[in-house]
């Protein structure tokens, strides 16, 4: 969808955004306030200078990822129905939607999709494998900068040891969920949207 | 598993038969040793005249060779006793196979202590009551701080909320339901309890309706089920000691009196505020005294444990001082100061603690239950049928509703809802113990005159809750396939990945503007980091990321099972890659604790020479003192005397004309091994300790003082200290016996090492720069 210059949400966009994301009409209304609080220049979209102006993402370590998290491939704007959808990632799974029929799209916040979501914040180049720089990468940025690259190194092999299963000395996707299958993905990547 | 030619069937007989005979000679070793307490306690009771003053009218008797005098040995002679009692018995049931796994043990303990009272009973003597003041001051303690120390922080701080509930708004529902309930029944005709007013019901209630921390973890250590159950009724158990200890109070002060205002009420509440924040407050400050302690005992390693020890205790005295909550006192105490004190102690010292813990605390639950039995064969009981069985239905009762009810609320604002099974167990899972026990025996007999009556009704809610329930929970957690616990250990990657989400769940919370869990953690990490562990941690430590420690700590443990499983000796192949990677720190100066990596056949050979020449050198060893700890392989300074060696070797081959580097004379690793033996923080300088009573026994070392300075130069220390070396450490290790294959290179180095002395005077090229690597 295009950049919308209107403020306003209407009700169509909110059934549409409900359906997509599974959100209910007060938390799209409580986010979307929130989307122009951050929007300063007002024309319907955030940029990445806007996400950056919040304080405590400054200080994040995965800042910049989450950031680029929101934006599709070579955008530099995002408009609110993009913004729900990465957001929708983070619902909580409730005990109804477990249940649902397989035929269906997957909803977003499946805990195969909050791993994939995940994932793609790990493998910048989208090859669907996490490599070992990939993985160093998020190490020194996790770690600050008073360890050693040859330190970061060993651990990062040894990562890749424990998780790699067919030799292929990255992480893919199976790779990956199998390794976090113990971790309770579904609780670790909620948050509680207030009603 | 048949041994050679013998059947199956015959080896499991002879076991069998040969485990009943241990059993029995255990059997009879108690007896005897009971008999032996139940002697002595009647023979005391005659005074025994010592050896006297010196009477005009003494006779002459002849010189006693041989004289018994129990009287002045008896205090701790009983309670050692009643210890090898309670050990014995924890040692007779786990030999026992059958028995162990369908019986929890605090029921055969319960069991065992019945028996003992209803011995003493026939013997003649009285059996002795559970004292409230050694239960609450002496055996409740340990248990509490055990659990405190080790506590999860983790699924604790996440389930928190959960816990709060279920531990002060249960409670508070169970006391008054129960208590307004009972008060009903007894004002019904035909029952004759007509004098038991509402005021002591309700205490009554308040004293039964806490979940008992030593019965729960009793039986739950036993049923190994998953996490979050755990958390949550271990949790309870444990908070909810501040709404038993106000409620009792309050009941226990107005009961005389008869009537509760509006104001007791108000005030009620404040108190309840008063003890809980006042409880945790009280340990949270002895926790920050012990942790700041713990940062200066890098020179008296062996008195570590003790400081832990003692502060705990005393936060739970002071605690009781104020009648504040002891057990939140003691488990606040034990959560702050762990990270900051395992940062800062030694690896000995910190299995020192956890077994001590662990041993104490497995003693004294052990105790209680037996004590419990005891007691209940000594005790005045009144039965009264009605008020029993009301009191045990009411028990259940409450506890499901409370549970069920308080469910339904919690759900709501929890992410993994809590399930009907898991309702199930956590009502189920409220065992009654010690704790109601003591405090009903504490009641006054003058303002309660029903007391006796409380007490056998609580003896026997205690003995419902422990026998039923802690008996068929474990098939129930079968029957409903309850989740169990993961064994597997936390692996490398779940470590990352789980920091990994917490950062990505604090960004997406901090970009939605919602301030939940992830967004108050992280504040406090930062906070933590920054402030906190600076003041707290010693040296290094205090920067070093929650990630390297973990994967430290992995490594450590890996090596050491490598040797205890016996790995076999590879020759190293990438010894530059390792020993580089400690040299070459970008602009920073080499970190006191250095993290190792070694290739794991470089560590199987460098153990196998440790093994083999520690096995001399304690030989050589010439005196003992007891105040120092003697330098152990598998001590945490070893695997930084490892990389130490191989900078060694590798300056060897690099530096035959470079005079300015120092040549670090062969034995040095063994010289900082026994250094680091009392401080792995090895390379940073250690002042002069000279008041460390430590006897120094130089053996024929070829090395004079000045080439100490080499090391520490070598360590690149600021401060050259001629004393370095001679604080903290007993021995020094002859120098031949370890470098016997680098003797031919030993002559070669003091040639060295005599141009070396001279260059020190003279600083050449490159010596006043520290931070440069040797190696290029």
């Amino acid at each position: 969808m295009g950049s919308r210059a209107s403020t306003l949400l209407r009700e169509e966009e909110i059934e549409e955004i409900k359906k997509e994301t599974g959100f209910s009409h007060s938390q799209i209304t409580r986010l979307y306030s929130r989307f122009t609080s951050l929007d300063k220049g007002e024309n319907g979209t955030l940029s990445r200078e806007d996400f950056q102006r919040i304080p405590e993402l400054a200080i994040n370590p995965l800042g910049d990822r989450i950031i680029n998290a929101f934006f599709p491939e070579g955008e530099d704007q995002v408009n609110f129905r993009g913004f729900m959808r990465t957001l929708a990632h983070f619902r909580p799974i409730e005990d109804n939607e477990k249940n649902k029929d397989p035929s269906g799209t997957e909803p977003l916040n499946s805990r195969n999709n909050k791993l994939l979501f995940a994932f793609r914040l790990y493998d910048l180049d989208r090859d669907d494998k996490i490599s070992r720089d990939e993985l160093l990468q998020v190490l020194r940025m996790m770690v600050g900068v008073n360890i050693s690259d040859e330190q970061l190194g060993s651990i990062a092999d040894r990562t890749i040891q424990e998780a790699d299963q067919n030799g292929d000395n990255s992480i893919s996707f199976s790779e990956f969920i199998k390794v976090l299958e113990k971790v309770d993905v579904e609780q670790k990547m909620s948050i509680r949207f207030l009603h | 598993m048949p041994l050679g030619s013998l059947s199956p069937d015959l080896v499991g007989v002879s076991r069998r038969v040969s485990l009943q005979r241990g059993f029995l000679i255990l059997c009879a070793l108690v007896v005897l040793l009971l008999f032996e307490a139940v002697v002595p306690l009647g023979a005391s009771s005659s005074p025994n005249t010592t050896s006297g003053k010196h009477g005009s009218n003494r006779t002459k008797k002849p010189f006693p060779v041989l004289s018994f005098d129990y009287s002045h040995v008896r205090m701790p002679f009983e309670i050692s006793l009643w210890v090898l009692l309670a050990s014995l018995m924890k040692l007779g049931f786990h030999l026992i196979p059958r028995l162990s796994s369908i019986v929890p043990e605090s029921c055969l303990l319960i069991v065992v202590g019945l028996l003992v009272g209803g011995l003493m009973r026939v013997v003649g003597e009285d059996p002795p009551v559970l004292d409230s003041n050694l239960f609450f001051l002496c055996l409740l303690p340990p248990i509490i701080l055990d659990a405190g120390y080790f506590l999860p922080m983790r699924p604790f701080s996440e389930n928190l909320g959960t816990i709060l509930m279920f531990a002060v708004v249960g409670t508070l529902w169970n006391s008054f339901f129960m208590g307004g309930l009972l008060y009903g029944v007894c004002q019904i005709q035909g029952t004759n309890l007509s004098e038991v007013t509402l005021l002591p019901c309700l205490l009554f209630g308040a004293i039964i309706s806490a979940v008992d921390p030593v019965a729960v973890l009793a039986v739950f250590e036993e049923i190994h089920i998953n996490e979050l159950l755990h958390i949550l009724v271990f949790g309870e158990s444990l908070l909810n000691d501040a709404v038993t200890v106000v409620l009792y109070h309050l009941f226990e002060e107005y009961a005389g009196i008869g009537s509760v205002t509006v104001l007791d009420v108000f005030l009620g509440v404040v108190s309840f505020l008063v003890v809980a924040l006042g409880g945790v407050l009280v340990g949270a400050f002895y926790g920050i005294l012990s942790a700041f302690t713990s940062r200066f005992t890098s020179h008296t390693r062996v008195i570590e444990p003790l400081f832990v020890f003692v502060y705990s205790y005393m936060a739970y005295l002071s605690a009781e001082v104020f009648h504040l909550s002891g057990i939140m006192a003691l488990i606040a105490c034990g959560a702050v100061m762990r990270p900051y004190v395992e940062a800062n102690i030694s690896h000995k010292s910190h299995t020192t603690i956890k077994y001590f813990l662990k041993m104490w605390s497995s003693v004294s639950e052990t105790l209680i239950f037996i004590f419990l039995g005891v007691s209940t064969v000594a005790g005045p009981h009144s039965w009264n049928w009605t008020f029993v069985t009301v009191t045990i239905v009411l028990c259940l009762v409450s506890r499901v509703l409370g549970v069920v009810g308080l469910t339904y609320v919690i759900n709501k604002f929890r992410i993994v809802k809590l399930t009907t099974k898991d309702q199930f167990i956590v009502a189920y899972g409220g065992l009654r113990g010690a704790i109601a026990f003591s405090l009903g025996y504490l009641l006054d007999a003058q303002e309660f005159p029903m007391r006796t009556m409380f007490v056998t009704a609580i003896i026997t809610v205690i003995f419902f809750t422990v026998f039923v329930q802690g008996m068929t929970i474990r098939p129930l957690v079968d029957l409903l396939a309850v989740k169990k616990k993961q064994e597997t250990k936390r692996s490398i990657n779940e470590e990352i990945h789980t920091q990994f989400l917490d950062h990505l769940l604090t960004g997406i919370e901090d970009i939605c503007g919602h301030y939940g869990h992830h967004h108050w953690k992280d504040k406090l990490n930062r906070f933590n980091k920054k402030y906190v562990k600076k003041c707290l941690i010693a040296g290094e430590r205090s920067k070093e990321p929650q990630l390297i420690a973990f994967y430290h700590k992995m490594e450590m443990k890996q090596a050491i099972e490598l040797v205890e499983s016996g790995g076999g000796v590879k020759l190293p192949s990438a010894v530059p890659s390792t020993v580089s990677m400690q040299n070459i720190q970008p602009k920073k100066p080499l970190p006191d604790r250095a993290i190792p990596k070694i290739s794991k056949g470089r560590e199987e050979e460098i153990r196998k020479i440790l093994r083999n020449n520690l096995q001399k050198t304690r030989q050589r060893l010439r005196s003992y003192n007891r105040h120092t700890l003697v330098a152990d392989p598998y001590e945490d300074g070893w695997n930084e005397l490892l990389i130490k060696r191989q900078k060694l070797m590798q300056m060897e081959k690099k530096m035959s004309n470079y005079l300015t580097v120092p040549a670090a004379p062969p034995d040095s690793p063994t010289l900082s091994r026994a250094r680091l033996a009392s401080d792995p923080q090895a390379y940073s300088s250690k002042p002069a300790s000279g008041d460390l009573p430590t006897i120094k026994v130089d053996l024929a070392s070829p090395q004079s003082p000045d080439s100490m300075n080499l090391v520490d130069e070598f360590q690149k220390t600021a401060a050259l200290q001629k004393d370095d070396d001679d604080g903290g450490l007993v021995m020094k290790v002859p120098p031949e016996d370890k470098e016997e294959e680098q003797k031919g290179e030993q002559d070669s180095k003091k040639e060295q090492q005599q141009r070396l002395m001279r260059c020190l005077s003279d600083p050449g090229p490159g010596g006043d720069d520290e931070d440069e690597p040797f190696l290029p």
